[in-house]
């Protein structure tokens, strides 16, 4: 077993990224991601990581360093938050079209504007459909191990696509969190050495990054979301091996106090730690409920969904973003879509909240629930959503 | 272009018959970008890893499944050249110092268009000047977004027509000067930056030699005569790029560490009228306008040889 300490969460992801042994780091500073980075340079100038950190000017060279870096066969990672990923947009779709498996952590903090550095999910929402592999983690052990994940399953051949790790900035990244490390010998069992396909060398030319004439452009596209739909596959593997190795297994979708429970509260990110002392009290206070916390966010698991809320009566999906003019937020709407017809059709309900930091407590979680209750009785079809906590409203 | 048989007999160390960019791609008739991209392909030979901008140059070399480069070559976006060759030196770098690529020397090449370069590329190029990887940065300046269908840059001459700067009844065409991308290239005191021509191949050649040579990164700014966007014959292509050296509108000169000298000396300018009068995009010139051009290009020249007397260079 490794060592365990008591460390941030943006210094053990340092530190994993470190284990992972990549060759260039690329990264523009943002809060809430600052300490990653900072962390990644100390690093490299202490001579602990023999690596590149290439201090670029933006975000968007930051992706775009990175997908050179990727395209000669070297591993790449970068992170950063909200205003730097809509910097870097364009290039993050791109490099999912040239299957360059780049590793991105993402702390997550809302979109400006106005201007807020606190955290909520608007930012990964605004890329949802980029192309890229996206996880959610829950707590700093889970971001230590996603980036050994993140590598091994973004750059197995049978994927080859870019991964982003979504860690709630403040409420993770600041936080000092127990982590286990691994051992050296872990890793190497875990991770193999980065193998792409095609590399840029002047022994192979290759073209990369070719026009797409309209006679090949869709083939192109399909070719692209086949092996992010397929990654399923690869992931679930690569999480159970990891469980092999180092003890903690994971999953796309995970659940909690399941046992017969009626309603089923539905989150993403570090909100399902909240909830799981939430879904404890109102145990005890004889509510029939449980949790479903979704880890894999695309590919989206449509069957792991299915069967979690398979004995479902109700839902409370807890959503950190707006779809501006949509219906609720953007986990609502794909859970939606996953269990229209299905054999279980439980009654759904939506509420955004903690935008922008706004703390959600245990308590406003008992009262989303007993709120969801009421909605339910009032009209059970209903598939609306609501703000909680917004004054005036 | 093909390379006159004499030279092959007398100056077959200057200019390879081996081609990296291969013939049939799409540019247009006379397209001397095309013409400089082959020689500079030349050049640099075979141990070279590009990167390119969107642009005239990517789109007419890389109809996906076709490819123009028998070189490895990547393309991921408009402005970020600068950048992915800044990745792919320093992926490679490590990987070489790691011992998972054999070591060897291989030049990195960012290219794009003026659009890619002093538009909206200026920020990605200078912050890879500034760190210093070591590459080799070519802009290849046709004087307008060509790609898109003739759009003005802020490296479009004063006066120039194009779709964005049309020649109108109270504004005649582009009202601003040309961006002076080299002087900004050097100012970032890095260790080579030059102006080069394709109507001048050896020129042109050795330049891209030097710079792949020397440690760190080096900027060179290729005039390149566009017929389609400039409204020129396209057998004038070549006679325009001399054109526009011998008045002085684009003098070949190097900054090698700070040090200015020309590699083209023009003895007497002749008249600008002589360069513009062969190109359409100019036809709509005043008389007035043709003076203040005249009398620019003849301020800026005097500025450059001041440089080349204060840093000694010749
Ligand atoms: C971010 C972005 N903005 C705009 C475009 C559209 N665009 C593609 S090429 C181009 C102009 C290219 O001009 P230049 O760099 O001068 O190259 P040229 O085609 O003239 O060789 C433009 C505007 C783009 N591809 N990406
Ligand atoms: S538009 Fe101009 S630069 Fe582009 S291919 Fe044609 S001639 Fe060459
Ligand atoms: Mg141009």
């Amino acid at each position: 077993m490794g060592k365990r300490i008591g460390l941030e969460v943006s210094l053990s992801a340092a530190e994993a990224v470190k284990m992972a042994n990549v060759d260039c780091i690329a990264a523009y500073p943002i809060t809430p991601q600052t300490h990653i980075v900072e962390h990644l340079s100390e690093l490299v100038n202490n001579g602990e990581l023999d690596a590149e950190f290439i201090p670029v000017e933006s975000e968007h060279s930051a992706m775009s360093v990175s997908a050179g870096v990727s395209a000669v066969g070297a591993r790449a990672f970068t992170c950063t938050s909200s205003q730097g990923l809509s910097l870097m947009n364009e290039i993050v779709h791109i490099v999912a079209s040239m299957r360059l498996p780049i590793v991105m952590i993402l702390a997550n903090r809302s979109m400006s504007g106005p201007i807020s550095i606190w955290n909520d999910h608007t930012d990964v929402m605004s890329i949802r459909d980029c192309g890229w592999i996206q996880v959610f983690a829950n707590n700093g052990q889970e971001v230590f191990d996603n980036v050994l994940f993140a590598y091994r399953v973004a750059e197995s051949q049978k994927v080859m696509l870019p991964l982003i790790i979504n860690i709630d900035g403040f409420i993770l990244t600041h936080v000092i969190e127990p982590v286990e490390f691994w051992e050296k010998e872990q890793v190497k069992q875990y991770l193999p050495d980065f193998k792409p396909v095609y590399t840029m060398h002047p022994d192979r030319p290759v073209t990369m990054g070719g026009v797409g004439m309209p006679y090949v452009f869709s083939e192109a596209k399909v070719a692209q979301d086949e092996p992010l739909i397929q990654s399923k596959a690869e992931i679930i593997t690569a999480w159970k091996e990891l469980g092999d190795v180092v003890g903690r297994y994971y999953k796309p979708v995970e659940t909690y106090r399941m046992e017969d429970a009626e309603t089923l509260f539905v989150t993403q990110g570090s909100f399902g730690e909240t909830v799981s002392l939430v879904v404890d009290a109102l145990r005890n206070e004889g509510e029939s409920v449980g949790l479903v916390m979704d880890r894999l966010w695309r590919p989206f698991p449509f069957d792991e969904f299915r069967e979690a809320t398979s004995q479902a009566k109700n839902l409370i999906v807890i959503d950190r973003a707006i779809s501006y003019g949509g219906q609720g937020g953007p986990l609502a709407i794909d859970i939606r879509s996953a269990l229209y017809k299905g054999e279980n059709q439980p009654n759904i309900t939506n509420f955004i909240c903690g935008l922008a930091g706004r703390d959600v407590t245990i308590n406003d979680f008992k009262n989303i629930y007993h709120r969801a209750m009421e909605k339910i009785k009032e009209n059970p079809m209903e598939e609306d959503f609501e703000y909680y906590g917004v004054r005036g409203k | 272009m093909e390379i006159v048989e004499p030279t092959n007999v007398y100056a077959y160390k200057l200019i390879t018959k081996k081609d990296y960019f291969a013939p049939g791609h799409r540019a247009c008739q006379g397209c001397a970008e095309a013409l400089a991209v082959r020689l500079v392909a030349k050049a640099l030979g075979r141990n070279v890893i590009v990167a390119s901008a969107t642009g005239c140059m990517e789109i007419i070399s890389s109809p996906w499944p076709f490819t123009s480069w028998r070189v490895p070559w990547i393309h991921v976006a408009f402005e970020n050249a600068a950048a992915v060759a800044s990745g792919v030196e320093a992926g490679m770098k490590v990987l070489m110092r790691k011992g998972k690529v054999p070591k060897k020397k291989i030049t990195f090449l960012a290219m794009a268009g003026d659009g890619g370069t002093s538009d909206i590329g200026v920020q990605a190029l200078s912050g890879a000047l500034e760190r210093g990887h070591d590459f080799v940065y070519i802009c290849y300046d046709n004087e307008a977004y060509m790609n898109t269908g003739i759009q003005r840059s802020s490296s479009t001459p004063y006066g120039a027509s194009t779709t964005t700067s049309p020649a109108g009844k109270v504004i005649p065409g582009q009202m601003t000067w040309k961006k002076n991308m080299p002087e900004i290239a050097a100012a970032h005191s890095i260790p080579y930056v030059a102006t080069a021509c394709p109507s001048y191949p050896i020129d042109l050649v050795e330049k891209v030699k030097k710079a792949a040579k020397i440690k760190g990164p080096a900027y060179i700014h290729m005039l390149s005569v566009c017929p389609t966007g400039w409204r020129l014959p396209p057998e004038l292509s070549i006679k325009a790029g001399r054109l526009a050296v011998e008045t002085g509108v684009f003098p070949l000169y190097e900054v090698d560490h700070g040090r200015y000298r020309f590699t083209e000396k023009v003895e007497k300018l002749r008249p600008v009228e002589e360069y513009l009068k062969i190109q359409g995009r100019f036809r709509h010139l005043s008389e007035e306008m043709r003076d203040t051009i005249q009398k620019r290009v003849v301020e800026e020249y005097k500025k450059l040889v001041k440089k080349v007397q204060m840093t000694q260079g010749d």
